[in-house]
């Protein structure tokens, strides 16, 4: 019983942060100027990582945490490092 | 399938629940992100996944792991610590950013003005 509630739970979830993700990577195509990009690609990043923790917990498995704070992780690095570039023109100065 | 059977009933509902939340409330997110129509109203919608919603689904993996394992699972605090610590870092900097873009000249009119004299000097 409680299996079926939390599977048709992180099924309906697991749709809604691809819909949310598919947003996303919308905007990022079409937004105007680079500054919307980069926002779009920050909230693409922190959908995969809890798209990737509802996978872990439907799989009961550690594994997938380690990879969604991975990405956390990346997706900080590569947004501030965009923000830099937009700010200067290079990364590294 | 076999792992998840061993939750409770209440704590199945209450997993359910929060799940259902945070994948929504990125859902509203994302969908704002494509709704509003200027950079600076656009730059507000994704915060509403990155807070409550990574709060929710994190906390409901934290409960469905402490219950399957009969031991407190606590590490999925570190990534709600770290994502609640960077997300404003990281919009305060693209912000920063887009105002120096638009002011700088190739604006596309849609930055406020510079509100005090000591953020006029940057």
């Amino acid at each position: 019983m409680s299996a079926v509630i939390v599977h048709g739970a992180l099924i309906v979830a697991q749709i809604m942060l691809a819909l949310a993700m598919g947003c996303t990577v919308y905007r990022m195509f079409k937004g105007p100027r680079a500054q919307d990009r980069v926002v779009a690609l920050d909230a693409l990043y922190v959908n995969a990582m809890l798209l990737l923790l509802t996978f872990g917990i439907r799989q009961g498995s550690n594994l997938y945490f380690e990879v969604a704070l991975a990405i956390a992780l990346l997706g900080f690095v590569g947004t501030v490092a965009l923000a830099k570039f937009l700010m200067r023109g290079e990364v590294i100065e | 399938m076999t792992p998840l059977a061993d939750l409770p009933l209440w704590a199945a509902l209450v997993v359910a629940a929060l799940v259902l939340l945070g994948a929504g409330l990125c859902l509203i997110g994302s969908v704002g992100l494509i709704r509003l129509t200027t950079f600076y109203q656009r730059v507000h919608a994704p915060t509403l996944g990155t807070t409550l919603g990574a709060g929710s689904i994190l906390l409901a993996s934290m409960l469905c792991f402490s219950l399957l394992e009969s031991r407190p699972v606590l590490h999925e605090i570190l990534i709600a610590a770290f994502v609640t610590v960077t997300t404003p870092v990281t919009l305060m900097l693209l912000v920063r950013a887009a105002l120096y873009r638009d002011r700088i000249g190739e604006g596309s009119g849609e930055a406020p003005p510079p509100r005090s004299s000591s953020e006029r000097k940057r």
